[in-house]
């Protein structure tokens, strides 16, 4: 690979990471929180800023919503038919049952139609949302980050008469630039090979010739996890030192309050991710994902990885310093914490890194526990569903000859070339982040806030030995061998998925309430 | 007689509890059940409580002390006879009156008075409802139903006797629930159905100001 092209694909996959991070998750974080909680808390949460509409705008725009629901309607119901068309072609085995229309013809003019439709009716939909905000563009609250970064940038920069200058400026910019700086060891996708962009890459990965493979990584470190540690141990010291720079006795008990955690978790961290390093054999975090797609196995369907899954969770938690462990900031106790001299854009840096922090832990776990960019059934040469139906099926519609004895992607599934299949994985990537972000911020409305001992008592008593064991357990079972892995997947899957059923389950079904007795006669008359 | 201590033993803290784990299953189970309730369903059957303030707004309760009204005879003068009990009751003193007399050949001259202004500081106001207890002839009440509207000076929350006059109760009428046979009453002789009014005065109203 020559220089320029590594520095070119080098700054636009930094560009990438930050419109990704800084451009999108972390505003959209900062609107999803307090979305959520208000769902849990049944309110509605931020909805009421607005970009204001020309008067009779939505009454205008009134007038297109039947048509629009009608159109919506019988786009759908078309497309319907046409599917309907297309079962009864492949049921009875006819390519031909509408003469001049191949099947794959009616396969496409079904879906379009629905998309069509669906198109339509999100179009009424968004009227319908206009006019509940009194006709201006409020996007369900998303412009809310957008006013409160406004605020951010507008507001006046305070720095406490007797603090310490060069410290307090420069506390946000420590915390901050690790929190960026994690995402340059994760991988967001498989391995680019640049000439072969537009063709089938076989599935086990090797190209013929000499092609240029580009990492979807910004640095492609042999030592990834204890870079990632190393760097996210930095951001202590913006903490410490915010709280120490801004005279104030508060921020002082806060700042020291953030250092003595995130060192005390630090090392409960690192130590529950030594089970995936025996189970991947690496500390390369693309070598996980790798090994995670190679043996068909998420990482948190392993035992020894579902527990450290678990504890690593808890443990980053707690070094992200937000809810069930914000003793630093703990605005109950402590007014602000380290954050309470801050303000305008130097609390906004502060804000901006906790998120970004966020985002960096769902995107660690995702790669390490959740395989990455591996999705089930894509492969690097296609999608591939198991069975034959699908087969048949696929063979019905591309016309492709099948044959039960032919192997390989033509006869049992649909190719991609390269550039989709990373594309795919790109987007699943980012879809797993955004569920392990949702789950960080359930955890962070439901669990109230730890007493300081209870939160030390739980790294060095409870983390940090269950951790312990935990790699013991995982050295058994790597020196077992393979039936002690067969062991530990399945045994993984099951608690995994018993754990689903549990959450989601009853969270599905619709809660019964018990009415309230009848209260007691009142004793005082009125 | 000596105390009688009841002592409760303190629960046993099984393994469960000192795990945490089910506890928090158990908590983040409820508050995601809650998510997607609230989520997915339409905000008519699901449970938000929110209220679209300005476009919505809560029912009072039937006795909310709301702003004061003054109520009118049937012939549309003041109820009020000056007496000055309201701002004597008054614990905030907010209520100013001046009294001043009918003039000769009325049918109430001698009779009684009637306030000359009549202001209300709406800011100074606790609302506890004393002047209503006090009033001996029905003549202020705080059955409008309504809040003060925001204003942007001190000035606007001055109520004088034509913007308290002008305010209707709950019920749309500018008159008192108890009649009275007194000079502008409907039961007293001296009535006239041509005066009979139960309309706002052209006075500028309290909702003018914006």
């Amino acid at each position: 690979m020559t220089t320029g092209l590594l520095l070119l694909t080098t700054a636009l996959k930094i560009l990438f990471i930050l419109l990704v991070t800084v451009g999108a998750f972390a505003p959209m974080l900062v609107w999803a929180e307090r979305r959520q909680s208000a769902m849990m808390q049944d309110r509605i949460g931020p909805h009421r800023a607005g970009i204001m509409l020309p008067r009779g705008t939505a009454e205008m725009l009134g007038a297109t919503v039947a048509p629009m629901r009608f159109g919506a309607l019988a786009a759908g119901a078309l497309g319907a038919v046409v599917l309907f068309v297309f079962a009864c072609a492949w049921a009875i085995d006819d390519p031909e049952l509408v003469p001049g229309v191949s099947v794959l013809q009616l396969v496409q003019m079904g879906v379009g139609l629905l998309v069509l439709g669906g198109i339509m009716d999100v179009g009424a939909k968004i009227h319908g949302m206009l006019a509940a905000n009194g006709g201006n563009i409020s996007l369900a609250g998303l412009l809310h980050p957008l006013a409160d970064a406004l605020k951010f940038i507008f507001k006046e920069d305070f720095i406490p008469p007797k603090a310490d200058k060069l410290l307090h400026s420069l506390a946000p910019i420590v915390t901050l630039m690790p929190a960026i700086a994690v995402f340059a060891v994760i991988p967001f996708s498989d391995v680019l090979y640049l000439e072969h962009w537009d063709a089938v890459v076989p599935r086990n990965g090797v190209v013929d010739g000499e092609a240029t493979a580009i990492p979807l990584q910004v640095a492609n470190l042999n030592v990834g996890v204890l870079f990632l540690f190393a760097i996210a141990g930095t951001g202590i010291i913006g903490a410490a030192i915010g709280g120490y720079a801004s005279d104030n006795k508060y921020s002082l008990i806060g700042g020291i309050r953030a250092a003595s955690q995130m060192v005390s978790y630090e090392v409960a961290l690192g130590l529950t991710i030594v089970p995936c390093i025996m189970i991947y054999d690496s500390l390369r975090l693309e070598a996980m994902a790798t090994w995670q797609h190679d043996n068909g196995v998420w990482g948190v369907c392993v035992l020894p990885v579902t527990i450290a899954f678990v504890l690593f969770f808890t443990a980053a938690i707690a070094e992200t310093k937000r809810i069930p462990f914000d003793l630093p900031e703990g605005e109950s106790e402590l007014v602000g914490g380290y954050l309470t001299e801050y303000s305008g854009m130097k609390f906004g840096m502060f804000f901006m890194s906790e998120f970004i922090e966020v985002v960096g832990l769902a995107a660690v776990a995702a790669v390490v526990f959740f395989g990455g960019w591996d999705l089930p059934f894509v492969y690097r040469d296609g999608i591939d569903l198991p069975g034959v139906w699908d087969a048949q099926l696929a063979s019905f519609v591309m016309g492709v000859q099948y044959s039960p004895d032919t192997p390989g992607i033509d006869a049992t599934g649909i190719a991609l070339a390269h550039w989709g299949i990373l594309a795919l994985g790109v987007a699943g990537f980012l879809a797993k982040i955004v569920a392990l972000i949702w789950f960080q911020l359930l955890t962070r409305w439901s669990l109230p806030r730890f007493r300081y001992d209870q939160m030390m008592m739980l790294c060095w008593k409870g983390l940090l030995p269950a951790a312990l064991i935990n790699i013991l357990f995982t050295g058994v079972i790597v020196l077992l061998g393979e039936p002690a892995m067969k062991f530990a997947v399945w045994s993984g899957t099951i608690v995994v998925v018993g754990s689903l059923v549990f959450f989601f389950l009853p969270a599905l079904k619709r809660d019964t309430r018990v009415a309230a007795p009848a209260s007691p006669a009142s004793p005082v008359a009125h | 007689m000596a105390a009688t201590v009841k002592v409760i033993t303190k629960p046993p803290r099984t393994l469960a509890d000192q795990a945490y784990i089910p506890a928090i299953a158990q908590g983040l189970r409820l508050t995601m059940g809650r998510f997607f309730k609230n989520t997915f369903s339409a905000r008519e059957d699901g449970e938000i409580v929110t209220l679209m303030y300005p476009e919505e707004t809560e029912a009072y309760p039937e006795r909310f002390r709301g702003i004061h009204r003054l109520t009118q005879r049937a012939d549309g003068s003041p109820r009020c006879v000056a007496c000055l009990c309201c701002s004597t009751a008054c614990p905030a003193q907010c209520i100013h009156i001046e009294a001043g007399e009918y003039g000769e050949g009325d049918p109430r001259h001698g009779y009684e008075r009637y306030p000359v202004t009549f202001v209300i500081d709406e800011l100074r106001c606790i609302f506890c409802g004393y002047c209503v207890e006090a009033c001996p002839c029905d003549a202020i009440r705080m059955d409008t139903g309504a809040h003060m509207p925001p204003s942007t000076s001190r000035d606007h929350f001055l109520y004088d006797k034509e913007t308290l006059l002008s305010l209707p109760g709950r019920d749309g009428s500018y008159l008192t629930a108890n009649p009275r046979h007194e000079p502008g009453d409907a039961s007293h002789p001296a009535w006239t159905a041509s005066a009979a009014t139960d309309t706002c005065p052209p006075s500028g109203g309290v909702f003018d100001f914006y």
